[in-house]
């Protein structure tokens, strides 16, 4: 069954220099319990136009197409209404855990304040589910760290409460966005790993948005390919590290210096596909 | 290569930062940095250091080069202690070693035009030489890491991330260095950039025959660029060799589980690797 269903999506920004296009055409669709990567660089869009999906672009962006979570038309909605989906229905992670954690404020609180607020749970009860998804993300001694602030965890500790507290309502769509780009390589390694073993316990369908195709391979089962606001390729993950058929993804892949493979000198990504592009 | 002298011999350099106790006349607390770090760095050479955010790293890099004082060992530069250098000789070393940084734009002056950033360095080192001459030198250097001459009047803003390290790459290359040390400075860079600005450091380094300390946490970019990486965990070496050697059979612990959790770009690769991972994580939660 189809959760998530995006059709020719666009974001427009207007800024003092004109109006920006940051995503100017994006389709795909995502089944329930399944898991798709959007790849991207720097502006490509990746980040607005998942943004858009929940409502959170700032003042200035206008998001249009269609954009369809589990049959009803979700795009734009009116604050009131999208709030049914936030949180309860459709979780997010965003890539600095240290900013999107309140720091005046325990991590029951925050925890058990959406519990409380959502699903109308009592304290005790939302403190006790807080716990259980705490053990989930590998938090050891969950009963006392609860009480902790903020910067009493580390920055991979802070990750893992991050998406304990986007699985809370259990959700059917968790959206990570960068959640690893800020962590070491090897806590990224065990966030990762988390994400793939909290879908696979909890079904709950993820699109991971990065930059970094590694962490994609193996990950998820269908990628993305972003640039300039567009659709580069579209596809099965494995297809697409196996037999790249865009100019850009073939470009990324072989200009990433990679641990399995030695090569003397790495290729750069060539840009001819974009003039071939416009005209067309 | 290893019967001439290194051109920089670190010996035993430590590192120690004195931090606040707690309290108002709470007792000071020593942070060990870098503990007993030592290495030699040939000419030509590009040895790798890789290590995690607080693993000491970038102190040890400045240490080496006296931008923070170490609390004991020594760094020799062709046969004489930086450590005991006076001011003078200082000033001649900067002309000798020089950064590149991790942040491109941050590390640019923004009032600056790139052709003055680039001679800046010049005025310092070679005050002797007319404007006519760092206007040439700016130019063919600006040439030589890939920028138009005709953009030397622009200012860093008007410059992409990549363009803006390649500015900080001509300002360290137009001294002639004969070290470069680069602190994490392809790390902000996306991709497709990273390796146009990895090649231009390996082109420019075989060109002109320099040594590079080349700092990274990724340790797949560091085993591309160096020759021999060493590996730092918590202010100490782990690990020190072959780069090939420390990536297909790494002996410390901590190695291996950085090895483990770099990400490979092929999904069949990543399942196997991701089953050694959670087999890893497994035999480490039973020995807690």
């Amino acid at each position: 069954m189809t959760l998530l269903d995006v059709k020719n999506l666009k974001v427009d920004f207007i800024t003092q220099d004109g109006i920006v296009h940051a995503v100017k055409d994006l389709s795909y669709t995502l089944e329930k319990g399944k898991t798709l990567a959007i790849v991207g660089e720097s502006g490509s869009g990746k980040t607005q136009g998942a943004f858009s999906i929940l409502g959170l672009l700032p003042k200035n962006g206008r998001a249009s197409g269609s954009v369809k979570f589990d049959g009803k038309e979700i795009l734009n909605l009116p604050r009131k209404q999208m709030n049914a989906y936030r949180a309860q229905r459709i979780g997010i992670i965003f890539q600095d855990p240290m900013t999107s954690l309140n720091p005046y404020l325990r991590i029951s609180r925050q925890m058990t304040e959406v519990l409380e607020l959502h699903k109308g749970m009592s304290h005790s009860a939302a403190v006790a589910e807080s716990v259980r998804l705490l053990d989930a993300v590998r938090i050891t001694d969950a009963k006392s760290r609860i009480h902790m602030y903020p910067h009493e965890f580390s920055g991979g500790m802070r990750q893992r409460v991050m998406i304990a507290m986007a699985l809370l309502c259990q959700p059917e769509l968790l959206i990570a966005d960068e959640p690893t780009t800020a962590l070491d390589v090897t806590v990224q390694a065990g966030i990762i790993d988390l994400l793939v073993d909290l879908q696979e316990d909890f079904g709950t369908a993820i699109v991971l948005i990065t930059h970094d195709l590694g962490i994609v391979a193996g990950t998820c089962e269908d990628t993305l390919v972003m640039f300039d606001g567009r659709v580069m390729e579209y596809g099965k993950t494995e297809d697409i590290f196996d037999r790249p058929q865009h100019p850009y993804t073939q470009g990324l892949l072989a200009a990433l210096p990679r641990l399995d493979k030695q090569v003397d000198r790495l290729s750069t990504v060539s840009y001819d596909f974009m003039t071939g592009a416009r005209e067309a | 290569m290893s019967e001439k002298e290194p051109i920089l011999k670190v010996r035993n350099l430590s590192v120690e930062f004195s931090l606040p106790g707690g309290g108002l006349f709470g007792a000071k607390k020593i942070l060990k940095a870098v503990q007993n770090v030592s290495f030699d760095l040939h000419e030509g050479e590009t040895l790798g250091i890789v290590g995690e955010s607080g693993s000491g790293k970038s102190t040890l890099s400045r240490a080496i080069t006296r931008l923070v004082q170490a609390s004991g060992g020594e760094s020799v530069w062709l046969g004489q202690d930086i450590q005991k250098m006076n001011s003078k000789q200082l000033l001649a070393l900067r002309k000798d070693i020089q950064m590149v940084f991790q942040d491109p734009l941050a590390s640019l002056n923004p009032r600056m035009t790139a052709g003055a950033i680039i001679a800046e360095p010049l005025l310092t080192h070679a005050p002797g030489i007319g404007k006519a001459e760092r206007t040439a030198r700016v130019a063919e250097m600006m040439e030589k890491v890939g920028l138009v001459p005709s953009m030397i009047n622009r200012y860093p803003h008007e410059f992409s991330g990549g363009q803006c390290q390649r500015i900080g790459i001509a300002r360290a290359l137009i001294t002639r260095p004969k070290l470069v040390v680069c602190d994490e400075a392809v790390s902000a860079l996306d991709v497709s950039i990273r390796a146009q600005v990895i090649n231009l450091l390996m082109d420019l380094q075989k060109e002109l025959g320099i040594s590079m300390l080349f700092i990274s946490h990724d340790i797949a970019v560091v085993r591309h660029i160096a020759q021999r990486v060493l590996v730092m965990y918590l202010g100490e070496v782990v690990e020190l060799g072959d780069a090939e050697q420390i990536v297909s059979n790494p002996q410390h612990d901590y190695t291996k589980k950085l090895i483990a959790a770099v990400p490979v770009p092929d999904p069949k690769v990543e399942m196997q690797r991701r089953e050694v991972r959670r087999r890893m994580r497994r035999e480490a939660s039973a020995a807690a």
